[in-house]
């Protein structure tokens, strides 16, 4: 079968031609897709572009930024405004992936991929459709899947206080690769205790997800080796980790303490 | 299965072909242009043996889609020597014994010219950095990395082509 490839002008265009289109699969950066034409992937036979602008800007909001979905991981680094996702940004692939590479593909990445979709959940991360409805992250995650799929035009997060958000990505090759556990943390104080965490992986699971478990054991915890060792022997309660060509499912429950704990007190 | 037309520049050389839909880039550098430098090594991202410079940054032709470069200015390995001159980056691949079977080089010579195209002096780590995404499974990636600085030293960045 072939592949038919349609670009529009604007994303709500693009949106309306994905969702009469179940074979229709929109094309961000192009490094899953891609690869998926290059397979003769039979699953969809339509690629939709859109060359918004819209798509690749970043705008302050009051306390949040505005992430266009089409904004790859090398502009993340090249922006000042997003400093605090430099540290992610330089975690997905090599130089040539980021420059390729989008947030809003990184929302629908499979596993082992997400490394920035697990620091947006951690951000208070809300979703914007091309039609202008918004979700949270780990709503539209749910459902994500859902065929036809809707065109995601932004994300925006809060910009966290200096020390609060922490980010680490443990992976076999050096210097880069797959991820074998992402964890990303948002740990905000009160008088010296935890209060409101936030936790996520990627890699552990079918996609990012908030670890529920390690949240409620750090609530009024100090974040120090005493403080959060309840949330570390809670690191994989209620989860099953994937096995895959990086590690087994015991090795990657076994280590995700290790990681967990290098997030918290290190990240 | 429609063709459509698309224009660019290959190292400073005016470009036009007719692409398939669905069409990555490095099969139309190769077939529809002739230009073998950049090579198919896994087709899937993973390799780097297929980096090509689109508006001088990096990216993997065999996951770009073809189309999607028209008007944009494209290089290759290919347009690094200049006659009988090579680059300094060839050069230097050269004395370091930085490319054994070379299926990898061409690639990594254009993560490294992009590199040093930004940033003439970089550190150890700024290179191995720079060539991450690229595998090479001769080396070791000791010599490319050694030639590469030798490269920066030798003034490589500095220079346009
Ligand atoms: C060699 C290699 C290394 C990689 N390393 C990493 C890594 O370290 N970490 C990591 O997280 N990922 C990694 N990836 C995966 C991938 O590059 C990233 O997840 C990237 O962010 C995907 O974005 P994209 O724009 O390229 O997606 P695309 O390939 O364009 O799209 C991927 C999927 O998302 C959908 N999509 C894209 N944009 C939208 C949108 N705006 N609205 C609706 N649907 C959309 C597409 O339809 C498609 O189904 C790697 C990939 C490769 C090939
Ligand atoms: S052929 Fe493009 S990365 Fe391997
Ligand atoms: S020289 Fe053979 S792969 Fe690098």
């Amino acid at each position: 079968m072939s592949i038919s490839v349609k670009t529009f002008a604007s994303s709500a265009e693009a949106a309306s031609a994905l969702s009469g289109d179940r074979t229709a699969r929109f094309m961000g950066g192009g490094t899953l897709i891609m690869r998926a034409v290059n397979e003769g992937d039979q699953s969809f036979n339509t690629v939709v572009l859109a060359n918004d602008a819209a798509l690749k800007q970043v705008q302050p909001q009051g306390d949040r930024l505005i992430i266009g979905a089409g904004v790859t991981m090398a502009q993340i680094l090249a922006s000042r405004d997003l400093d605090f996702l430099h540290p992610v940004a330089r975690a997905v692939g090599g130089p040539a992936i980021r420059n390729m590479a989008t947030v809003g593909g990184n929302l629908f990445a499979e596993h082992p991929y997400g490394d920035m979709t697990a620091a947006l959940l951690v951000l208070d991360c809300q979703v914007t459709l091309a039609g202008g409805q918004s979700s949270a992250l780990a709503d539209f995650l749910r459902d994500r899947d859902r065929e036809p799929r809707g065109l995601v035009a932004s994300v925006s997060v809060v910009r966290p206080q200096s020390g609060v958000f922490k980010f680490r990505k443990a992976s076999r090759v050096k210097p880069k690769g797959v991820s074998l556990m992402t964890v990303a943390a948002w740990v905000p104080q009160s008088g010296g205790r935890i209060s409101g965490a936030r936790i996520a992986y990627s890699s552990m699971g079918p996609m990012p997800m908030r670890i529920a478990a390690v949240e409620q054991a750090l609530e009024g915890a100090t974040l120090d080796e005493t403080g959060i060792s309840n949330a570390l022997a809670a690191a994989t309660n209620g989860i099953e980790p994937p096995t895959d060509a990086i590690a087994s499912s015991w090795y990657r429950k076994e280590v995700a303490p290790v990681h967990l704990k290098r997030a918290l007190l290190e990240g | 299965m429609s063709k459509k037309p698309v224009q660019f520049t290959l190292n400073g050389d005016n470009k036009a072909v007719f692409v398939e839909d669905g069409q990555n880039l490095l099969d139309v550098l190769r077939r529809g242009v002739g230009d073998l430098s950049p090579k198919y090594g896994c087709g899937q991202g993973t390799c780097g043996a297929c980096t090509v410079l689109i508006d001088g940054e990096p990216h993997l032709s065999c996951l770009t889609l073809a189309e999607t470069v028209e008007g944009r200015s494209l290089s290759s390995t290919g347009g690094l020597a200049q006659g009988a001159d090579l680059h300094p980056l060839q050069d230097a691949f050269m004395r370091h014994f930085a490319a054994q079977c070379g299926f990898c080089s061409s690639g990594m010579l254009m993560a490294a010219k992009a590199l040093l195209d930004r940033n003439p002096n970089p550190s150890r780590d700024e290179v191995v950095e720079a060539i991450s995404g690229n595998i090479c499974r001769c080396t070791g990636y000791e010599p490319i990395i050694e030639a590469i600085l030798d490269a920066a030293q030798s003034g490589a960045g500095r220079r346009s082509a």
